[in-house]
């Protein structure tokens, strides 16, 4: 058996290196030059009281720029009187990949139009991927997410789980499809049209 | 006698928490200066919470060092099944033994006369001057060279123990390499002896602490810029960092030779990395920095070129040289982190290439020609 000797490969962009880049040193000090006046800009940010990084301290700082369409924290939306819009029809329970949205209904007789209401509804953040289905499964446009994320992250697992109060009652900005906070009772119609 | 011996016990303890404190330091460093280098933040999440209040003390992420010795400390100490658990559980302790002896040799300080720093030391002490060193050998260099070759069968021994393929592997990589860098380290450091005519570190440095041509002072780096470069590429090679880390290429060997071993015994191998960081700066420093003096600086005082004289008392003199010393360690590290953020690893084959085909030569043609100069200068 004979082997054909090993040919390697030449690429039309091959690097050509004279004497210079072969020499080693002088191409090793560029490029030290270039970390270290990287290292010594970002060293007088900081000494001077600047942030040198590009970096946000997540929990601490948050970027101003999330995208429009970015998924965020959830909103449970209300109707003019307060009253969550949901009407705990689970549909966003069942879609969740994660299977993170806990949903205990309740029966309200007075009220004749949704006499389903949510007395509990719970999404456990912690393990929730932000994936937007419950946005797009819920029939009622009672759920949706804003682009911004305060405080999520936490040390406790426990504290992940964030429950009606919360998500009916965080207030982010620049949400203004429906009013926040909700206009009162008597004025619902005539805000709407 | 008893004097001598409370002298060096100071001498060793000074040293050791010099070691320790530069291995955990720089360990931050490391991490922070590379995060500066790449526009990032870096280590910032250890704190320390002042008890019974809600004050945490982050400080730049000081604490991250504290946080991973104890992590080290309290995981699960895991053993391979071994053929040979005496050596794998020796191992660490040869890596990281001899990288603390090495600074027994090295001069911190001038002399230190304890008589002048305070005069009711002198009951004790006596008028007797002890150089700042904790073994004052004329061995000096040779000293060093033999135990930083001992850090290579701790290597050896760690990888052929694992019984794993990566760590040896990385041993084979780390003994040959190591043995390579050495003979370079060893003929740069050739020539500075030749110039200097002597191996005892200590007079090394008082002969440096004069002016070449009335101006320039007289560092080893002057006389020998070329085997300065040398001697550091050398020595992080020696030190089997990137960009001669094939021993431990995480890309291709997990970890090299010390893939197998967990909690503090990594630990072990990691604190003596960094701590040989240390003292490859120290070397450095002493070599070719001027040691503890600053230019024109001896233990009287400062000379100028121009003639001017300014006399400092013993105690400033020695505060001076400690810190200049350390100073002059920790930007030779500093500049070892730039380099390992800056240059990517070699491959296998070229790192042996570079160190026989191309170190070795350099160091030869460095040292001829100095033996030449110096011969045609002497006669």
């Amino acid at each position: 058996m004979s082997r054909k000797p090993h040919v390697r490969k030449q690429y039309w962009n091959e690097a050509e290196m004279g004497l210079w880049e072969r020499s080693y040193l002088p191409e090793i000090l560029r490029g030290l030059f270039i970390t270290g006046g990287v290292f010594l800009r970002n060293m007088a940010k900081w000494m001077t009281g600047r942030k040198g990084a590009l970096t946000t301290y997540y929990p601490e700082e948050t970027r101003w720029d999330y995208a429009a369409a970015n998924r965020g924290k959830h909103v449970l939306t209300r109707r003019p009187d307060g009253s969550p819009q949901c009407i705990a029809c689970n549909m966003c329970a069942t879609v969740c990949p994660a299977k993170v949205i806990e949903i205990e209904a309740g029966f309200d007789p007075a009220d004749t139009a949704h006499p389903k209401f949510p007395v509990r509804f719970e999404i456990d953040y912690s393990r929730c991927v932000f994936c937007g289905l419950c946005v797009e499964a819920c029939p009622e446009d009672a759920i949706r997410m804003a682009k911004e994320v305060p405080d999520l992250p936490s040390d406790d697992r426990r504290t992940m789980w964030l429950a009606k109060e919360e998500l009916l009652q965080w207030q982010p900005q620049g949400d203004v499809a429906k009013p926040y906070p909700p206009a009162p009772p008597g004025a619902g119609k005539a805000d709407r049209s | 006698m008893i004097a001598d011996l409370v002298i060096a016990l100071v001498f060793i303890g000074y040293a050791i928490s010099v070691l320790m404190g530069f291995g955990t330091i720089l360990t931050w460093v490391e991490r922070k200066q590379a995060a500066v280098m790449s526009d990032r933040i870096g280590a910032n999440r250890a704190y320390i919470r002042i008890p019974g209040t809600k004050v945490k003390l982050v400080w730049w992420g000081l604490f991250h060092g504290m946080a991973d010795g104890l992590k080290m400390l309290l995981k699960e100490d895991f053993k391979p099944r071994t053929y040979d658990w005496y050596a794998y559980a020796v191992a660490p302790w040869v890596v990281f033994t001899p990288v603390l002896l090495v600074f027994a040799v090295i001069p911190f300080g001038g002399a230190l006369t304890p008589a002048k720093l305070w005069a009711p030391l002198a009951g004790f002490f006596g008028e007797k001057s002890w150089p700042m060193q904790i073994a004052t050998l004329d061995a000096g260099i040779l000293i060093v060279f033999a135990f930083s070759g001992l850090t290579i069968i701790g290597a050896m021994l760690a990888g052929w123990s694992s019984s794993n393929k990566f760590s040896l592997l990385g041993a084979l990589r780390a003994g040959s390499q190591m043995i390579s860098y050495e003979l370079v380290l060893a003929l740069t450091v050739l020539g500075l002896i030749l110039i200097f005519g002597t191996v005892n570190l200590d007079t090394i440095v008082r002969m440096q602490s004069g002016t070449v041509l009335g101006f320039l002072p007289a560092w080893g780096i002057v006389y020998q810029p070329f085997a300065a470069i040398l001697f550091l590429a050398a020595a992080i090679a020696e030190n089997k960092r990137i960009p001669f880390d094939l021993p431990e290429a995480e890309s291709e060997l997990i970890a090299g030779y010390f893939t197998e071993y967990s909690a503090m015994k990594m630990g072990l191998f990691m604190f003596a990395e960094f701590i040989e960081i240390a003292i490859v700066g120290a070397l450095f420093t002493t070599l070719f920095l001027g040691g503890y003096n600053l230019p024109f600086m001896t233990d009287a005082g400062f000379a100028f070129p121009g003639g001017g004289t300014v006399a400092m008392p013993h105690g400033a003199v020695v505060v001076t040289q400690l810190a200049v010393f350390l100073l002059k360690v920790f930007i030779v590290c500093s500049f070892q982190i730039l380099i390992r953020w800056t240059l990517p690893r070699f491959r296998y084959d070229q790192v042996l290439t570079f160190a026989w085909k191309f170190m070795f030569p350099l160091a030869l043609a460095n040292l001829c020609v100095t033996a030449v100069a110096v011969w045609a200068l002497r006669a």
